[in-house]
């Protein structure tokens, strides 16, 4: 692995385009999910660590790892907000994932709530990253919002359908200066390469894990397609892939001077 | 042969038999089931016909298994794939249906399983509902807890480590009023960290109130979507007014609260329509709140004191999985709770299939946890609603569950 190659959030440097989700799986797990897919930055849904259980989740997160607490269960912004205090309230640090779904069945994302939390919370000192439906000028009103990074979805989350929105997700990654972070709907480590060999900055999986076989073994293999990913999108694709045609007799071939 | 549900209990006076006789016997004296009563709000709402319209329309006979194999292979199922699997032509694919019921249910939830208990803090009772425990002609004891009895029931059930909590009464709105609910929920605040109510049907504003006092959740089981059924077996009280117990949920909604639950009691009427009806309740509601969280139950009858007959008749083990399935199939994002009536191999087998909420540490008296929990002796406990099948506390649940290979959440929500 490129050791030049950083992904930078809220000024911290990190070396994993893997970030790990939580919430479906034993906790006796995590640890060797954080470890087999070299994960630095793992979610945790606060209104979940809001226990007082012997099995507390934030008890079985390695040290050295990155808390990315997010907001699921706020249905506007000032829900997202107040969870995001209590999240640093609870000694979870700066970084917030925002999540506000209005839709108990799918669980999309309502962007225009999301926006208006991203403000709040990017000047109360939050590195703010937002989930999202794909859409260019929400992506642009987070970047003014003060987002650290824009987190499109792939597909409806817990679906494992891959990257069903993925022309828009390459619109992201092309036209927005912040990582594009793919989250939600990666249900294959291919999948995941996929989404770096198009440029985004990370990948976020928690079912595709969850759900698997064997949950350590998965974990290693989405390590292994994100690193792969990421090589091939430093590397610069070949020709034949490149969005976009190459005949091979040029078409300016009849300039002359 | 149908329960035989009207029993005299002893002790009754003589024109208290009289008047239970006379409702019994005499459906001219009983008032209209459709018609509101006084203080009943009646909101605007097309639910109610959408759901009764496909439930007179479902036919479960006609269904086969081609029907069936159709709906196995949908990734989102139509209201006619969910009529085909509850139907009789489903029976010979349960395995398939709780294969697919399993996929669905980790999905959308992994590999976690929610743990609550029920706490009732009173069983008095207005109306006569002749299969229920509590029903006001039953001869039991009667019980009311004072605040400071509560608060001592809370504190035991929270030193066992329960963090969610769902309050319950029998319907007397004068006995049990909304303040007095309210206030045992603000206690609730204090020791657990999500609270749910099952109490009689109240108007918008008093679910706001209960809200504001803490309260997130609301069950309200309509027992049988069968109005004329209905009829008999609801024979006096505010419980009578079928449709005022339908919006329930709804009113629940409007006055703010997160999420709703509900279920025909299985076992009263035809189940397949009972059943039919409980999912497309919820999945109607969804549909017009889309941000509300909905959750079905499943319970089937049971016996009570003085009547240990009672049985869910055709609503077998097999039966009850079926409609499981093709729950979670219809509505794989909804919550399924299946309570302690049902056996401990039984929830043991369906939290792995198809549930993901389910209660421990349970008791349908009141008062009694100290000497259910702690084996000390109580001569002041009210009698209990029904008979409970699963009597596992709430240690033993989570160790089990975890030793299924499950993670038992004690909370997963936010007071925001």
């Amino acid at each position: 692995m490129n050791q030049d190659d950083k992904l930078i959030l809220g000024g911290r440097e990190f070396h994993s385009r893997f970030i790990l989700g939580s919430g479906k799986y034993s906790l006796s797990l995590i640890e060797a999910a954080v470890k087999y897919a070299g994960a630095e930055l793992i979610t945790l849904a606060v209104r979940r660590a809001n226990t007082k259980e012997h099995e507390n989740i934030l008890d079985y997160i390695p040290k050295g790892v990155t808390l990315l607490p997010n907001t699921s269960g706020a249905r506007n912004a000032e829900e997202a907000v107040r969870i995001a205090r209590l999240a640093r309230e609870l000694g979870c640090g700066d970084f917030i994932k925002i999540e506000i779904m209005r839709d108990t069945k799918y669980l999309l994302p309502d962007n225009a709530e999301t926006v208006r939390a991203t403000e709040i919370l990017a000047k109360e000192g939050f590195v703010v990253m937002p989930y999202m439906y794909p859409d260019l000028n929400t992506a642009r009103d987070l970047v003014n919002a003060g987002a650290a990074s824009v987190m499109p979805l792939a597909s409806p989350i817990g679906s494992n359908k891959g990257l069903a929105t993925r022309d828009f997700i390459q619109i992201l990654i092309d036209e927005i200066d912040l990582p594009i972070i793919v989250d939600a709907g990666i249900g294959r480590p291919s999948q995941a390469c996929e989404a770096m060999e198009m440029g985004a900055a990370a990948v976020m999986s928690n079912t595709a894990l969850a759900t698997a076989g064997d949950l350590p073994v998965m974990a290693e293999a989405f390590r292994k397609a994100v690193e792969a990913g990421r090589q091939a999108y430093l590397s610069g694709l070949g020709r034949v892939l490149v969005r976009g045609a190459s005949p091979s007799d040029t078409l300016t071939g009849f300039l002359h001077d | 042969m149908e329960n035989q549900f009207l029993v005299d209990s002893e002790g009754l006076s003589e024109s208290a038999l009289k008047r239970k006789h006379e409702l019994e016997n005499n459906p001219d004296c009983r008032t209209d089931i459709m018609t509101y009563m006084d203080g009943q709000e009646q909101i605007q709402s097309d639910i109610r016909e959408k759901v009764m319209k496909e439930v007179e329309e479902y036919d479960p006979s006609r269904y086969t298994a081609a029907d069936v194999r159709r709906a196995l292979q949908k990734s989102n199922l139509s209201v006619e794939d969910l009529k085909a699997l509850l139907s009789p032509a489903a029976a010979p694919f349960l395995e398939q249906m709780a294969e697919r019921a399993r996929i669905e249910t980790r999905k959308h939830f992994g590999n976690t399983v929610y743990l609550f208990t029920p706490l009732y803090i009173a069983n008095y009772c207005e109306n006569y509902c002749v299969y229920c425990g509590f029903n006001c002609y039953n001869h039991i004891r009667r019980m009311k807890l004072s605040m400071a009895q509560i608060e001592h029931e809370m504190e035991v059930i929270a030193e066992s480590g329960m963090e969610e909590i769902l309050i319950l009464t029998g319907e007397s709105r004068a006995q049990s009023d909304i303040h007095y609910i309210g206030e045992a929920c603000k206690l609730a605040r204090k020791y657990f960290r999500m609270v749910g109510v099952e109490i009689y049907p109240v108007n918008v504003e008093d679910y706001r109130y209960l809200h504001e006092c803490g309260v997130d959740y609301v069950t309200v089981f309509q027992e049988t979507y069968d109005t004329e059924k209905y009829e008999t077996l609801h024979l006096a009280g505010h419980k009578r007014v079928w449709p005022y117990r339908f919006e329930a949920q709804e009113r629940a909604l409007m006055g703010g609260m997160r999420g709703v639950a509900g279920s025909a009691l299985l076992g009263l009427s035809d189940f397949r329509k009972d059943a039919l009806a409980s999912a497309l309740h919820m999945y109607f509601l969804q549909r017009k709140y889309p941000h509300a969280e909905i959750s079905l139950s499943c319970p089937r009858l049971r016996p009570i004191i003085n009547n240990g007959k009672i049985n869910p008749q055709d609503v077998g083990e097999r039966q009850l999985c079926q409609i499981l399935c093709a729950y979670r199939m219809f509505l794989p994002f909804a919550g399924i709770t299946v309570s302690s009536r049902e056996s401990k191999s039984f929830r043991d087998g369906i939290v792995k299939i198809a549930a993901t909420k389910i209660s421990a540490g349970v008791s349908t008296g009141i008062g009694d946890h100290e000497s259910k929990y702690t084996g000390k002796e109580s001569d002041t406990e009210g009698d209990e609603q029904f008979e409970i099948s699963d009597s596992r506390s709430f240690r033993q649940m989570y160790a089990d569950m975890a030793s299924e290979g499950l993670q038992p959440v004690l909370n997963d929500y936010l007071y925001v």
